[in-house]
């Protein structure tokens, strides 16, 4: 159930050989414990989303490895790195990205489409990940009449509906009220207790105190300036 | 067998998928269906019509005596003298030798010009005539009327009509006016032991060529036309004729790939965003090549169903009003004729070569540049 | 020059196969100089990004083929009628010089776009694109070949004139003569049938060889592709003779035809399945150094080896079939 994700000197480069060439990330090091919450802090525009996107498996990094469970999956041809993204990580975007036009229900199905799971399991299964998370009266609605706090727990349900191993979230908390906020660690704690991996971008103290964190990051520039681990900071 | 399940089911997702995806942009799939429809329609009308019309003259063929030996006088068709025909009764490997009186009258009542004929057995009484129906229709003529033509002298000749040809094989029979032997060498001013031509019939269809030979042997200003040869002719002439009438539809083609290109490349931003979504869920660039091949392929199904159906609707219901005049070509009195429908599974696949491979081969890399859209670009 | 719709089709068919395949050739150059996948750079995602639209052009070349192959035999064969002295196909296809080299072209050009996707099938299943330079090395063959096969079917269909005389089936299969179609036919029907079920029983015990120990695929591969021609000899030598019933009539075309039940297309279509899954095989595991495409092979290869000896089996059991109920006696007791 457990993953244990590595990066090793990781650069992402923009507009590569071009004059607005922009390094998005310079050289980060960093290991992911298994089963742990950890959370990329930094401002906006230090290069958190561009890291997300790296150990996701959404974008290859220019230079360097990212290592999974020991295997280096950065050089991956584009249908594995897709097949990492449908069953290895779970995303959870800032905006949702939910699909428009489609229902809750048929958004959290998306992707076990291509898995080519039997209909009635999946349907099921989604639905249940909707009841836990508490939005199950929303599955046949559109997605355009959802609220923010709805609309994140359909996001959320997508991220889990293939049961991934490492879930990632892109400032989960931005666009939720303080309740909201809390109610979304009620569901990352509930999420690191099955030992799930939890990987969080945010600059929102709320998040970067809370007690389910297990670590901080601390970026900037696209360097990582700080490495804080509460529990091994506690324990001293 | 599982792996072959789990395809299937994938496969299946996708073309749901698809389908949803596409009843949600109708707009803009139903104006390319339309312009898609349309060309197959043009398309498939031209191929059905003039394989129509090859089987029509095949049918016509069909009667037509094994060979027909003409006069020649400086180059052009000439009367032919009963002698000649005696002459040719000894050759062997001929069963029938006739001397055939026809030939054609231009009745300025209708701007048209009549196919007149004697039949063989000369069973029709003089002073009657028995017409094809699409002249029938033409004149508003029916069973007692009279129909007076003005002979080679200036005399009006009149003929009361005695029946009227069933409209089956209509082509053959539509502008007939069959008369007595006698009417027609008054008409035209014929004399007793001339003839048109004279008509072969030759019971072993391997004697053809040495009969025509000989024929050429015994009658030195004779021409003698086999059947075989007209029916090779009529083949390549229709052929041609509705290659030629396809030519300039190529323009019309290359457009159409325009438009598909167009339509496939000029992705909406949120056609764009869903794209990225998908690919960032785990969607591989397989599977949005998948689901834009199905998004074509229903799109030319539907529109090679329905663009042959309406050709074949248009073609054998209608007679082809919109085609008629550039590809018939010898009479203009066939309004109303139906024609036989005549289709092949060659015919089929050469319109589904000319109309679904370039829709394809012209949304191929568009589609292919929508596939690839970057999983991270819904993060920018 | 004769101007038909199904020449019009399938010149087009063959010109939009070529103008797609011109870029993808330049692309193969592109990645057989370029290739590092191990690179993170900008050169190398955009070379991984097109490998799905070279696989897309060749899946529409193939598809292409499908289409154009009967398309090409049915029209010949129509054209027959136009042609003094041909009866069907091999009449009109035997009226100039490149009729026949069109057809073996564009069957060249079926196989080699089928064995790609299956390569590429395979290529696409290991994580370290194992058969990228064997690919886009075979794309380079094959893009020339597209050439050839247009322009040869061209000069073809330029050069038929109606009315050509020309000789019909029996003639042109006619022993003496010094074609290698009269070769074919001048193979005596016995030896033949013997290379026939000889070369299917050899393949057909190489799948059982492979199926058993995971041994033997590469041999297998090629046997399936023997088969082919095999096959093929044997059809004019005597398995259309049977079906005819005429013991000159040494046409493979006329299979086709709805007078004889188109028992050709239950012939061909294993018989073609069977051949491109074979070299598609043959060419995977003859390339297959790396371990990753050998685990490949050992999952995905056992489907397709069973499909392809099915398609020889089948084959075999239907000339077997043809032979018994046939009333023509070839072979003396």
């Amino acid at each position: 159930m457990t993953a244990r994700v590595e990066l090793v000197g990781v650069r992402k480069i923009f507009n590569e050989g071009q004059p607005n060439a922009f390094r998005a990330i310079d050289g980060v090091d960093l290991s992911l414990p298994a089963g742990g919450v950890t959370v990329l802090a930094g401002p906006s525009g230090s290069g958190k989303t561009t890291l997300l996107t790296l150990i996701g498996c959404l974008a290859r990094p220019t230079e360097g490895r990212v290592r999974l469970d020991g295997r280096d999956i950065s050089g991956l041809p584009e249908p594995f790195l897709a097949a990492l993204r449908r069953q290895t990580f779970g995303f959870v975007f800032q905006r949702f990205n939910l699909i428009r036009g489609l229902t809750v229900l048929e958004n959290v199905m998306l992707p076990a489409y291509p898995l080519g799971t039997p209909h009635r399991a999946l349907t099921r299964r989604a639905g249940a990940l909707l009841q836990r998370l508490g939005v199950g009266h929303r599955a046949g609605a559109p997605v355009e009449s959802l609220s923010g706090g709805e609309a994140q727990r359909t996001a959320i349900a997508r991220a889990l509906i293939n049961d991934p191993t490492v879930l990632i979230a892109d400032e989960p908390t931005a666009n939720l009220d303080t309740a909201l906020s809390l109610a979304f660690l009620e569901i990352v704690s509930g999420l690191r207790a099955e030992g799930r991996t939890l990987l969080l971008s945010s600059h929102d103290p709320l998040v970067r105190e809370a007690s389910v964190v297990d670590r901080v990051a601390e970026l900037r520039d696209g360097r990582l300036v700080a490495d804080r681990d509460p529990l091994a900071e506690s324990a001293q | 067998m599982t792996e072959l399940r789990r395809t299937l089911a994938r496969q299946r997702y996708l073309l749901d998928y698809t389908v949803a995806s596409m009843s949600r942009r109708r707009t803009r799939n139903l104006g390319l269906l339309l312009v898609y429809v349309g060309m197959v329609f043009l398309l498939a009308s031209v191929l059905f019509y003039s394989s129509a019309l090859k089987h029509e003259a095949g049918l016509l063929l069909a009667e037509a005596p094994d060979i027909v030996v003409q006069r020649m006088v400086a180059g052009r068709h000439a009367l032919i003298p009963a002698q000649h025909a005696e002459s040719l009764r000894g050759i062997r490997g001929v069963r029938v030798v006739e001397g055939r009186l026809w030939g054609y009258h231009y009745d300025p009542a209708v701007r048209a010009n009549y196919t007149l004929l004697v039949p063989p057995a000369d069973d029709v009484e003089p002073g009657t005539a028995v017409i094809g129906p699409a002249l029938a229709r033409a004149r508003g003529a029916g069973i007692g009327d009279v129909l007076s033509f003005r002979g080679q002298d200036g005399t009006l000749h009149p003929f009361r009509i005695a029946a009227i040809l069933p409209q089956e094989s209509a082509l053959a029979s539509a502008d007939l006016f069959l008369v007595a032997e006698s009417d027609f060498r008054a008409l035209f001013g014929i004399p007793e032991g001339q003839y048109t031509d004279i008509a072969l019939q030759i019971p072993n269809p391997r004697e053809e060529r040495t009969v025509a030979e000989k024929v050429l042997e015994a009658l030195p200003d004779s021409r003698p036309i086999l059947r075989a040869e007209m029916l090779r002719t009529y083949d390549a002439v229709f052929d041609w004729r509705s290659a030629l009438v396809l030519l300039p539809l190529s323009g019309a083609l290359l457009a159409f790939a325009i438009l598909a290109w167009e339509k496939a490349s000029g992705l909406s931003a949120d056609e764009r965003r869903e794209i990225g979504i998908l690919k960032a869920v785990g969607w591989e660039t397989g599977d949005i090549l998948s689901m834009k091949f199905w998004e074509g392929g229903l799109l030319s199904l539907l529109a090679f169903l329905f663009g042959t159906a309406a050709a074949y609707w248009h073609v054998f219901g209608l007679s082809a009003p919109l085609l008629a005049p550039v590809m018939q070509g010898w009479s203009v009195l066939y309004p109303d004729f139906r024609l036989t429908p005549a289709i092949d599974a060659t015919q089929l696949l050469a319109l589904f070569c000319l109309t679904v491979l370039p829709y394809l081969a012209a949304t191929l890399v568009p589609v292919w540049r929508a596939a690839v859209t970057d999983p991270d670009e819904v993060m920018r | 020059m004769m101007v038909q719709t199904p020449i019009l089709a399938l010149f087009m068919a063959d010109l939009l196969g070529l103008l797609l395949l011109i870029p993808a050739g330049l692309f193969a150059l592109q990645v057989l100089r370029h290739w590092d996948p191990s690179s993170g750079r900008a050169q190398q995602l955009r070379l991984e990004k097109r490998t799905p639209l070279v696989a897309a052009i060749l899946g529409l070349v193939l598809l292409t083929q499908i289409l154009a192959l009967p398309l090409f035999v049915h029209t010949v064969d129509r054209m027959a009628l136009q042609i003094v002295g041909a009866m069907c196909a091999v009449g009109t296809l035997n009226a100039n010089f490149w009729g026949l080299p069109a057809l073996l072209l564009r069957i060249g050009l079926f196989f080699l776009a089928a064995a790609w996707l299956l390569m590429h099938r395979m290529d696409k299943l290991a994580p370290d694109y194992p058969l990228i330079r064997a690919k886009y090395g075979l794309v380079l063959l094959i893009l020339p070949l597209a050439a050839v096969t247009a322009g040869v079917q061209l000069a073809f269909f330029l050069q038929l004139d109606p009315d050509v005389i020309t000789s019909c089936c029996g003639s042109l299969f006619s022993q003496g003569s010094e074609s290698v179609a009269a070769h074919m036919a001048g193979l005596p029907a016995l030896p033949t049938m013997f290379a026939l079920y000889g070369t299917i029983g050899l393949a057909l015990a190489a799948a059982g060889v492979y199926l058993r120990w995971r041994r033997a695929l590469v041999p297998f591969g090629i046997l399936a592709t023997l088969s082919f021609p095999v096959a093929i000899a044997a059809i004019v030598a005597f398995l259309s003779l049977y079906v005819y019933e005429h013991p000159l009539h040494h046409c493979p075309f006329c299979l086709l035809q709805p007078d004889y039940g188109r028992i050709g297309y239950a012939l061909y279509l294993p018989l073609f399945g069977a051949t491109a899954i074979g070299l598609g095989l043959a060419l995977s595991a003859a390339f297959a150094r790396r371990q990753s495409l050998r685990d490949v092979l050992a999952a995905a290869a056992p489907p397709l080896v069973i499909t392809a000896a099915a398609g020889l089996t089948l084959f075999a059991a239907l000339a077997a079939w043809i032979t018994s109920q046939s009333n023509l006696i070839l072979i003396g007791y």
